[in-house]
């Protein structure tokens, strides 16, 4: 760690077009502080996937540049993206994709052991992250044995094992029911670490994350507390963001 | 379905046999196979012999008889047509259906009966002793290549999905009026198992990017040490030196 750390994420001037000509990113500028936590909001094709992709290192070519951190992106350095990869905690959309070791514990422990850990420290850190999420009795049990709730709590023990700068979810509320949408809501509240969200689900934004920002049209369109940003009907409809019916975010507290 | 999907075969218990090390236990059984394809089919008494050490094995890891015999339902279709095999073959060779031939026939059927289901049991045996994840890592302490053992691994982990995919599809062809009523289904059931196909395909590159995200670099990290001592060794030597012995015996004695 470094002695004044430097902000978790910053992204600046990101363009992406993919191989086949699609444009996706037209220069992105994003930063985000340690500790914060961030819901990125956008319409479906606005860029979301492709921008966290960026983040660590599995798309790249393009224009700009993503440091977390304080260190740079840079796929040709394999030992730096090794750190960057540990240092960005994907937890994906599916948790079926995410969780593909045949034991919880296994695939908690896949990250760090590809991190080079063994023995004891390995044990604790599958524990420990297991412990974070209220996942620890089902250690020994098959992934596809859980329930879809289960499934995705442990699949943020799955990176939280790698003890990342920063957290990112992948619309984590999707297919939850209200018991465990608000179980993974307290879990990713009591955890002390840097958070970005990506996700439609406005709500959740304004539970979970203090500041929210808009990705449309492959630039961030918008960056305020989420407070106000959700007040905006104008921005959002602009946006193709919709409230969910009865939902007042300004009656929302927290 | 899902539900102990991959571990119907195994018998849990903590027998001595359960608890060797997988790798040794693969060693013996295909050891002892080949000792028993070795022996000459005349030497009926031991064959007899060679069942009694696998009772003996069965009654030392505690694997209930019936168990076993419920199980050997699987050779049946391969014994029939052994059965059917030398008959046809004779009878389109000479012409004529003789007493003679037959007998050599019902030697050969004999000979596949009795090989195949001392090969069937053991094998069996193996499976009701030694879980589907430690039956891998004892193949891949067998110097398997990597590469086949991660497959393996990847089938046991995603069977159950994707079955349960194939479920949710002939529920949502069933829920809109579609029978299999004669060969125009076809046509229907292949596109069915064409899109499985991609659907599957698509997952095994989302689970891809998940491992890749958490530091995979096409090696699975080893963090379960199945190594095995020289007892051990020699413990699950018990089962082919024995057979080695009834194969010596049957050779020698005519």
């Amino acid at each position: 760690m470094t002695a004044q750390a430097p902000p978790s994420l910053e992204v600046t001037g990101l363009a992406y077009a993919y191989p086949d000509g699609t444009q996706a990113l037209y220069g992105v500028d994003l930063t985000v502080g340690r500790g914060e936590r961030v819901a990125l909001l956008g319409p479906n094709g606005a860029g979301k996937t492709t921008l966290v992709l960026h983040l660590n290192g599995i798309l790249h070519g393009g224009l700009g540049g993503v440091r977390v951190g304080g260190l740079p992106v840079d796929p040709k350095d394999k030992k730096a993206l090794r750190e960057i990869r540990r240092r960005v905690g994907i937890v994906f959309q599916d948790p079926d994709d995410q969780l593909f070791m045949p034991t919880v514990r296994e695939d908690v422990g896949f990250g760090p052991a590809n991190l080079g850990l063994r023995g004891p420290e390995l044990d604790r850190r599958v524990r420990d992250a297991l412990t974070r999420v209220g996942m620890l009795d089902v250690a020994d049990r098959p992934p596809q044995h859980l329930s879809f709730g289960q499934r995705r709590r442990v699949a943020v023990a799955t990176v939280l094992a790698m003890e990342p700068e920063i957290l990112v979810l992948d619309e984590p509320s999707s297919n939850l029911d209200p018991a465990s949408r608000r179980e993974l809501a307290e879990i990713l509240l009591g955890l002390d670490v840097t958070v970005l969200m990506v996700t439609h689900d406005l709500p959740y934004a304004a539970e979970l994350c203090p500041r929210s920002v808009i990705l449309s049209g492959g630039v961030i369109a918008a960056d305020r507390p989420t407070r106000d940003l959700l007040t905006d009907a104008d921005l959002l409809a602009e946006h193709r963001l919709e409230l969910p019916f009865g939902f007042d975010p300004a009656a929302a507290v927290r | 379905m899902g539900a102990g999907h991959a571990h119907r075969l195994y018998v849990p218990g903590d027998s001595p046999v359960h608890r060797l090390p997988p790798q040794c236990k693969i060693v013996a059984v295909l050891a002892f196979v080949l000792l028993v394809v070795a022996t000459p089919r005349e030497g009926i008494w031991a064959f007899g012999l060679y069942a009694v050490l696998l009772a003996v094995v069965a009654a030392t890891a505690r694997v209930p008889f019936l168990t076993v015999a419920r199980r050997i339902v699987i050779e049946v279709p391969f014994v029939a047509f052994a059965f059917l095999m030398p008959f046809v073959a004779n009878g389109e060779k000479i012409g004529v259906l003789g007493l003679r031939l037959s007998e050599s026939g019902l030697w050969g059927a004999w000979n596949i009966l009795a090989k195949g289901t001392l090969g069937v049991v053991a094998s069996i045996l193996l499976a009701a002793t030694t879980e589907p994840r430690l039956l891998l890592l004892g193949i891949e302490r067998l110097r398997m290549p990597q590469l086949i053992t991660q497959i393996a691994t990847f089938m046991l982990r995603y069977g159950d999905v994707v079955t349960a995919e194939l479920g949710r599809m002939k529920v949502a062809r069933a829920s809109r009026g579609f029978e299999a009523r004669d060969v125009r289904a076809t046509r229907v059931l292949a596109k069915s198992i064409g899109a499985l196909f991609l659907r599957s395909y698509e997952r095994g590159e989302r689970v891809h990017l998940a491992m890749v995200s958490r530091g995979y670099d096409g090696r699975m990290p080893v963090t379960h040490d199945v190594g095995a001592s020289a007892v051990q060794w020699t413990a699950a030597a018990a089962l082919p030196l024995a057979a080695a012995l009834v194969t010596l015996a049957a050779w020698m004695v005519p």
